[in-house]
C-alpha cells in the first residue's frame, strides 16, 4: 500500500491554476525528487502535501498508517531563525510537539526521542550550543533531527542544500541517502537536477507541460529531461 | 542611608504606593514575557502602534465621560492588535505602513478630541499624564489593582501552559503548522494578550513608553543568553528589577515614574550589550 497517492491534482490559488494533472505515488522506501523551474507550483505542492492547503481539484490519498501531519518537514530557513537565541536541544525537542496534544510539557519518552535523533544526526555534542552560532550544514542537521522527531516514516525536504557550500552539500546528500537506506521515505524538492538523478529512485518533473513522473532511469531517457538539459546548457554558455 | 529607608517606609505606609509597586511588578513581568516573542517575530513595532491606539481609545472614553474607560479601551486595543498582526504577516499590502498610519492617526484623533471636548481645566496636564503616565500609577484604587492581578495571573498561566507551542511557532511557524499546530489560533491569542498588557501598562509608564517595557528586557537578555528558556527567565528578572528600582528611585528622587523605569531598562540594556561583547571575545 502506498504512503501517498496524488490523483489528477490541480494546484493554484483562487481562480488561478498553477499546474494541473499531477499524478504520482509514493511507496515506502522511495526517494522521490521533485524538480522543475520556479513558478511551476513546487512550493504549492509542498503545502498541499503537508495538508496546509487544499488542492483545487483531484485528491491526495494517504495510506499505510500515514495520518495527517505525520510528514517530517524540513522547511527553508527563514530570516527569523538566523538570529534566534535557542539551544540545539530546544529546537530538536520542538519536533516532538505533535505528540503532546494538549499536554503542555514534554514527557520523558519524547526527550528520549529527541536525544536519539540528535545522536543520529551527529549533533549530540552540540546540544547546548546556540542555534545561531552553528554553520549552515549544522543548522540543517538540527532541522533534520527535528523533522525526524515529528515523523518516523516519511520526510519532506524543501531545498535542503540551499546556501550550503559544495562539500557540505555532498555530506547533506549522503546523510539523506543513509536515512533513505534506513527505510525512511524521502520526498525532496530541489533545483539540483544532477543530484536528483544521482540519488533519487523516482522523479517528478513539474513543468507547464504535463508533468513527468517515473523512475529515474525512465526520466533520463525522457524528452522533458533532454530538453531541460539542453536549455540549461545554453544558459550556461 | 537611614534617612533613605525612613523616606521609603514613610511612603510605603500609603496604600497607593504599595499598589503602584504591586501593579508595576506584575506589568513588568507580563510585558517582558511577551516581549521575547514579539522581538523574535520582528513585531516590536506592534507594541508601539497599539499603545497609540489605546491612547486614542482612552480619549474617546474621556470625552464620552465614562467612569470606567476600560470598557472602551480594552476591546478597541484587542481589535487593533488582531488587525495589526494580520497586516504584519502580509508583505504585499505594506503592513508596516498600515501600522504606522493607524498609530499616528489614533494619536492625533485622541489629542484632538481631548482638546475639543475636554471637561478638565488642565488639558496639557491630562495629555501629558496619559502619554507619560506620570501620575496615574499613583492614583490606582483597589479595583484597578485586582483587575491587574487577575489579568496578570491569566497571562502568566496561558504563557506557561503554552510555552512550548509558543516557542515552536516563534521559531518556525511553517514547521509548526505542518505538524498540526493551529498557529493562527496562537497568533490570535498572542495578539489578545499583548493588547491586554498594553492597556494595563498605560497606567504604569503611559502610552508613549510602553514599547520600552516590551522590548528592552528581551533585547537585554538576548545579548547574554543563548537558549530560549534562559532568555525568557532573564528577561522577566531584568524587567521586574528595573520596574521596582525605577519606582523606588522615582519616590526618592521625585522623578516621573514611567521615564525612570524606562531609563533603568536602558541602562541595563547597555550593560548587557557590553557584557555580551566581552563574552563573545572571551
Amino acid at each position: 500500500m502506498s504512503y501517498i497517492v496524488c490523483k489528477d491534482v490541480t494546484l493554484g490559488y483562487e481562480g488561478k491554476t498553477i499546474s494541473h494533472n499531477i499524478n504520482f505515488t509514493v511507496n515506502p522506501g522511495d526517494y522521490l525528487c521533485i524538480v522543475g523551474e520556479n513558478g511551476v507550483g513546487k512550493s504549492t505542492l509542498i503545502k498541499t502535501l503537508l495538508n496546509l492547503k487544499k488542492p483545487l481539484s483531484g485528491e491526495i490519498i494517504r495510506g499505510d498508517g500515514i495520518k495527517e501531519y505525520e510528514i517530517g518537514y524540513l522547511p527553508q530557513q527563514t530570516v527569523v531563525q538566523k538570529d534566534f537565541p535557542a539551544s540545539v536541544r530546544e529546537v530538536v525537542l520542538s519536533g516532538c510537539l505533535n505528540r503532546c496534544g494538549l499536554r503542555p510539557f514534554y514527557s520523558k519518552a519524547e526527550k528520549q526521542i529527541c536525544e536519539e535523533n540528535m545522536e543520529r544526526m551527529g549533533i549530540a555534542e552540540l546540544k547546548n550550543t546556540c542555534y545561531r552560532e552553528l554553520s549552515g550544514g549544522q543548522q540543517q542537521r538540527v532541522l533534520l533531527a527535528r523533522a525526524l522527531c515529528a515523523a518516523r516514516k516519511i520526510l519532506l525536504l524543501d531545498e535542503p542544500v540551499a546556501g550550503l557550500d559544495p562539500r557540505v552539500t555532498m555530506e547533506m546528500y549522503e546523510l539523506i541517502k543513509d536515512l533513505n537506506k534506513e527505510g525512511i521515505t524521502i520526498i525532496m524538492v530541489s533545483h539540483d537536477i544532477d543530484a536528483a538523478v544521482k540519488y533519487a529512485t523516482h522523479i517528478l518533473h513539474m513543468d507547464n507541460k504535463p508533468a513527468f513522473f517515473g523512475v529515474t532511469a525512465d526520466y533520463l531517457g525522457s524528452s522533458i529531461y533532454q530538453s531541460f538539459m539542453k536549455k540549461g546548457g545554453k544558459e550556461d554558455e | 542611608m537611614n534617612n533613605m529607608f525612613d523616606i521609603l517606609s514613610f511612603y510605603f505606609s500609603y496604600p497607593f504606593v504599595r499598589y503602584a509597586l504591586i501593579v508595576g511588578t506584575l506589568i513588568a513581568l507580563c510585558s517582558s514575557l511577551l516581549g521575547v516573542t514579539l522581538v523574535l517575530k520582528r513585531y516590536s513595532y506592534i507594541g508601539d502602534g497599539l499603545s497609540h491606539v489605546a491612547f486614542g481609545a482612552m480619549s474617546v472614553a474621556a470625552v464620552l465621560g465614562l467612569s470606567d474607560n476600560m470598557v472602551i479601551v480594552l476591546p478597541v486595543t484587542v481589535i487593533a492588535a488582531i488587525l495589526m498582526l494580520q497586516a504584519g504577516q502580509k508583505v504585499n499590502i505594506n503592513g508596516d505602513a498600515a501600522i504606522a498610519m493607524i498609530s499616528v492617526a489614533s494619536l492625533a484623533v485622541g489629542y484632538l478630541l481631548m482638546n475639543l471636548f475636554s471637561t478638565s481645566s488642565n488639558i496639557s496636564g491630562d495629555v501629558c499624564s496619559t502619554l507619560f503616565g506620570s501620575t496615574s500609577i499613583l492614583t490606582l484604587n483597589m479595583s484597578d489593582v485586582w483587575l491587574c492581578i487577575v489579568l496578570s495571573v491569566v497571562v502568566l498561566f496561558v504563557y506557561v501552559f503554552f510555552y512550548n507551542k509558543i516557542f515552536a511557532i516563534t521559531f518556525d511557524e511553517n514547521f509548526a503548522r505542518a505538524t498540526g499546530i493551529r498557529a493562527g489560533a496562537y497568533n490570535f491569542l498572542t495578539a489578545v494578550i499583548i493588547a491586554v498588557i498594553i492597556v494595563l501598562a498605560m497606567n504604569l509608564v503611559g502610552s508613549l513608553l510602553i514599547s520600552a517595557l516590551v522590548i528592552f528586557p528581551a533585547l537585554s537578555a538576548m545579548r547574554i543568553f543563548k537558549n530560549y528558556r534562559m532568555v525568557v527567565i532573564c528577561s522577566a528578572v531584568i524587567s521586574v528589577v528595573c520596574a521596582v528600582a525605577g519606582i523606588i528611585i522615582s519616590i526618592l528622587a521625585s522623578t516621573p515614574v514611567g521615564s525612570t523605569i524606562v531609563v533603568a531598562d536602558l541602562v541595563v540594556f547597555l550593560l548587557c550589550h557590553v557584557a555580551g561583547k566581552i563574552m563573545a571575545k572571551g
